[in-house]
């Protein structure tokens, strides 16, 4: 029985530049309950237009010029993404939709502790805490993505590339949001610490129930952890399927040269042994 | 004030090691280039309208000092006993002095007295921050250590107290020993960035392979680094040049520098002494807003080149303004959502970052 | 916190260097220029001149030729070491020492305060006009720049010939009335204040314009990096993404061309303090220098280098404090 959290139509992003740049092409898609999307594609295709632009958090000069979000709500409550005002979607994001950015991002402010910066979201979103509970809450994050609640006093130049992504992980799941978009959230790790952050999201998955969109231009990797995979090129979706069946019977042509591309290490087809 | 080019410091403070400069995109040269195609890049950075508008200022300001004794309708030191302090006239465009000393054409000669000693004093303290930088940015260990050692005490020992004390030993001391002492005091921010910048460069692909190649040490700094280096040097010539020009128009002004020097600062200084303030508003108004003029064309020279070595600085405001006209706000937190129709065929794919 | 050792025992190292240069410097001036106006007032006054003082202004000037200069330069530092600036000529041969005591609290007053206002100000302009790209609040950086380019001292004439003279909204000169003296009263306070007031604007609005435009283009920099972005993500209201993240990285960098500017700025307000005829640091020099007074000018020199100095550790001190990076302990 379909349970959809997410619901995309036909929805298309432009930066209105000279001359304009389609970045997003009438996508549609729709997200279920718990589900692991994967979005695989190389690299400007327009999946992180799109992760960006399904919580209108790309600036001008992109514009959304057709189509419809829609967020249906745990609380039964549907929500029109793109109708919201500006107060409204602030607070939205985080709260429903939160994110985890590219490993070798530079995504926490150098300066200030991740304490401060995990505590920084209960501040904003969840007035009512005080000072104690909003703590624990933030030390509760940090033990739950095995950081340690003794780094709540650490600032990020003190943190490895692994730690650092766990306490983005923590953050993105501080106000337990329903859906957690990731752009490419293991590409600048080593594989080691790579696979282990992999396992930690699948297991706070499970504990959690979110549902996640996984960008990646790492194919195999898709096929490892997605329940579903959509394939994009030059802005478009040209092809949405479960992930066995992708790998199985990809129907286009260029899914089955990206699947191709990948280096084999067994003489079978692809690398999906790993 | 010389407006520092604009310096990221990643670390600590005060530790130009660590002081990385954001580089024009264009920086990496072609393998073989010409001279004089080589001469034309090392003029880009003046190519923008502020940079353009800066140069023909000073333009202006240099031909004024050289035609100095065409363009000027009396003698700067010629007295007219019959017309003290007199207000703007036809006779006096710009008034009289209580000596009845014609104040246009004291401007008039006064602005070469600026001009020889600012660039004089640009011309000795770029050379000074281009041998102390580069040098300091090309050697490793304790020779660039001791090097920007050196530098920073000058950035730091306040400049103006110690050339009022130098030139007040001195009964008469000659122009070129004030610009001497005005770029003694000024080298330091142009060392300062140059080391900066040849330190991200000398780890750049071009340096290394040249290096390889066993290209000599001299070819590898004046043909492969300088050009490359060019905009922070015209940069750091410009600054200091402002520097000496406030610096001087000062010391003028305060009365350590001999009268038969006239600049600016003199006439302010005859103004000063003679009760000008604030009834002869002539005497005192034209000089100081040929300082700022200047002041501002050197500046205007500069946000160009800063703006060519940051093309963010440049493009923020403008991508803004051209964005603004599309109804489009830069600063919005949150994507615009319009439907419309686009007939344009697509181009090519761009994500962001 | 962690003791930051390396950062500190660097930092030391150079604020030594620097001082023994300075002071380096002021012992070999006077060696260099002629020594002769010094013998020519000493002879002059040969009678008032203490032994003990006229022992202190040989070794300050270099007059004792028979001693070898490395005699002369211990002998120097031991002066100083004792707190032993030699005496004024210009001041009815006073200790140097006591004549710039009695000026230095006036310019620690009027330019600490305007330097420190005017830092903080043009610091939160710059971030607020960066913030809101191509907005109209871009006029104010030519504007100030303009301001910035015009010599301090024309600024404080101009200020002088408008608000005092014509407009009579402040007094002139000085730093308090006629007749008073300083004492801890309202009245006098008062009186301090409203003589402050104008050099203090006039020197904050020449020296704004550049920490405006400094800002403005770090903000420009700093706009563009991830954590704005993820800040934005997060649902942060903007005040506190423009504060808290963009602000806050923005201003170390400022804060580091803060030190190195402290020189320049002083060397601009002692002609202000000319201008305004405030009993200042600066006014001492340029009174020392039209005097010939070159103990007083060399006294003078050496302070105003330490108070700089000074301002440049506090500097430093902040930067600490606002950058973790600078705290990191390991080797």
């Amino acid at each position: 029985m379909p349970d959809p959290l997410l619901s995309v139509h036909d929805f298309s992003i432009v930066y209105d530049v000279d001359p304009p740049v389609e970045a997003v092409k009438n996508v549609t898609l729709e997200l279920q309950r718990g589900e692991i999307l994967g979005l695989a594609g190389e690299s400007g295709c327009g999946k992180t237009t799109l992760a960006y632009g399904l919580q209108r958090l790309l600036r001008a000069p992109a514009v959304i010029t057709s189509g419809s979000v829609t967020f249906h709500d745990a609380s039964g409550v549907d929500i029109d993404v793109n109708a919201l005002d500006i107060e409204e979607m602030r607070r939205f994001r985080w709260d429903k939709i939160s994110m985890v950015f590219q490993g070798a991002m530079n995504a926490l402010n150098p300066v200030t502790t991740i304490g401060a910066q995990l505590d920084d979201v209960f501040q904003v979103h969840r007035p009512d805490l005080n000072r104690r509970e909003r703590r624990a809450a933030c030390e509760e994050l940090l033990e739950l993505v095995a950081v340690g609640r003794e780094r709540i006093r650490s600032y990020p130049h003190e943190l490895s590339g692994g730690m650092r992504q766990r306490v983005m992980i923590a953050m993105a799941l501080a106000l337990r949001p329903q859906l957690m978009v990731m752009d490419e959230p293991t590409t600048a790790l080593d594989v080691l610490v790579q696979r282990e952050i992999l396992r930690q999201i699948s297991q706070l998955r499970h504990e959690f129930g979110f549902s996640v969109i996984f960008i990646t231009h790492d194919l195999p990797l898709l096929l490892e952890i997605s329940d579903r995979i959509a394939v994009m090129r030059n802005g478009e979706i040209i092809e949405l399927a479960p992930a066995r069946e992708l790998w199985e019977q990809p129907q286009h042509e260029y899914t089955k040269t990206l699947l191709a591309s990948f280096p084999r290490l067994t003489g079978e087809r692809g690398v999906l042994v790993r | 004030m010389t407006t520092p080019l604009n310096l990221t410091r990643p670390a600590s403070a005060g530790s130009p090691e660590t002081a990385t400069l954001r580089s024009p995109a264009a920086s990496i040269p072609p393998k073989e280039k010409t001279f004089l195609s080589q001469l034309a890049s090392s003029f880009a950075m003046f190519r923008n309208p502020k940079s353009l508008t800066g140069l023909v200022i000073l333009g202006v300001f240099v031909a004024v000092a050289l035609l100095g004794d065409v363009l000027a309708p009396y003698g700067a030191l010629e007295k007219d006993f019959t017309a003290l302090r007199q207000a703007p006239s036809w006779a006096h465009l710009l008034g009289t002095t209580h000596m009845g000393e014609d104040i246009l054409s004291q401007i008039i000669y006064g602005t070469r007295g600026v001009l020889i000693v600012g660039f004089l004093a640009g011309i000795i303290g770029t050379a000074i921050a281009v041998v102390m930088g580069v040098v300091a940015g090309y050697t490793r260990g304790w020779r660039s250590e001791s090097l920007s050692a050196i530098t920073n005490v000058f950035l730091v020992i306040p400049g103006l107290p110690l050339i009022i004390i130098v030139a007040s030993q001195f009964e008469n001391p000659p122009l070129i020993l004030i610009a001497a002492v005005l770029a003694a005091t000024g080298w330091a921010w142009g060392a300062r960035v140059l080391r900066a910048q040849t330190m991200s460069l000398r780890n750049r692909d071009f340096i290394q392979a040249a290096r390889a190649n066993g290209e000599p040490l001299h070819r590898i700094i004046l043909v492969e680094m300088l050009p490359n280096l060019m905009a922070i040097i015209a940069s750091s010539f410009v600054g200091t040049v402002t520097a000496a020009v406030l610096g001087l128009t000062t010391l003028a002004f305060i009365g350590v520098i001999p009268i038969t020097n006239l600049n600016w600062g003199t006439i302010l200084f005859w103004a000063q002494q003679n009760g000008a303030f604030p009834d002869f508003w002539w005497w005192y108004i034209p000089a100081g807003l040929c300082i700022a003029i200047l002041g501002v064309a050197l500046s205007l020279i500069n946000f160009g080149i800063d703006e060519y070595v940051n093309p963010r600085l440049r493009s923020a405001g403008e991508r803004a303004r051209a964005m603004k006209k599309k109804g489009l706000d830069i600063n919005e937190t949150m994507t615009i959502v319009r439907t419309m129709t686009k007939t344009s065929t697509p181009s090519k794919q761009e994500g962001p970052k | 916190m962690k003791i930051p050792v390396r950062f500190i025992a660097s930092r030391s190292a150079f604020y030594l260097f620097t001082a023994f240069a300075a002071i380096t410097i002021n012992f070999f001036l006077p060696r260099m220029m002629a020594g002769d106006p010094v013998t020519a007032y000493m002879q002059r006054n040969a009678g008032q001149i203490t032994p003990e003082a006229e022992r202190s202004l040989r070794i300050l000037f270099g007059l004792d030729q028979d001693s070898s200069v490395w005699e002369q330069y211990s002998d120097y530092w031991q002066l100083l070491f004792s707190g032993d600036l030699g005496r004024s000529f210009s001041n009815g041969l006073a200790p140097v020492g006591d004549v710039i005591s009695s000026a230095l609290p006036w310019t620690l007053g009027l330019v600490g305060i305007a330097t420190i206002v005017s830092f903080v100000l043009g610091t939160a302009t710059g971030a607020l006009i960066g913030w809101r790209r191509g907005s109209k609040a871009d006029v104010i950086v030519p504007i100030s720049t303009f301001f910035s380019t015009v010599p301090y001292f024309w600024l404080g004439l101009i200020a002088i010939a408008v608000f005092s003279s014509t407009l009579g909204w402040f007094p002139a000169s000085h730093a308090y009335d006629k007749g008073s003296s300083p004492e801890f009263t309202a009245d006098f306070i008062g009186q301090v204040i409203a003589h402050g007031a104008l050099p203090a604007i006039t020197i904050v609005i020449a020296s704004l314009g550049g920490w405006i435009l400094g800002m403005r283009n770090m903000m420009l920099t700093v706009l563009d990096e991830d954590y704005i972005t993820v800040a934005q993500a997060k649902g942060m209201p903007n005040r506190r993404v423009l504060w808290n993240y963009a602000a806050r990285n923005a201003m170390l960098p400022q804060l580091s061309s803060f030190a190195l500017s402290i020189g320049f700025i002083v060397g601009g307000t002692i002609v202000m303090e000319m201008v305004f005829s405030y009993p200042g640091i600066g006014k001492l020099l340029l009174d020392a220098t039209t005097a010939k007074d070159y103990p007083l000018m060399q006294g003078v020199f050496l302070i105003i280098t330490m108070a700089v100095l000074c301002a440049n550790i506090l500097a430093d001190v902040a930067y600490a404090i606002l950058d973790p990076r600078t705290r990191q302990t390991e080797a």
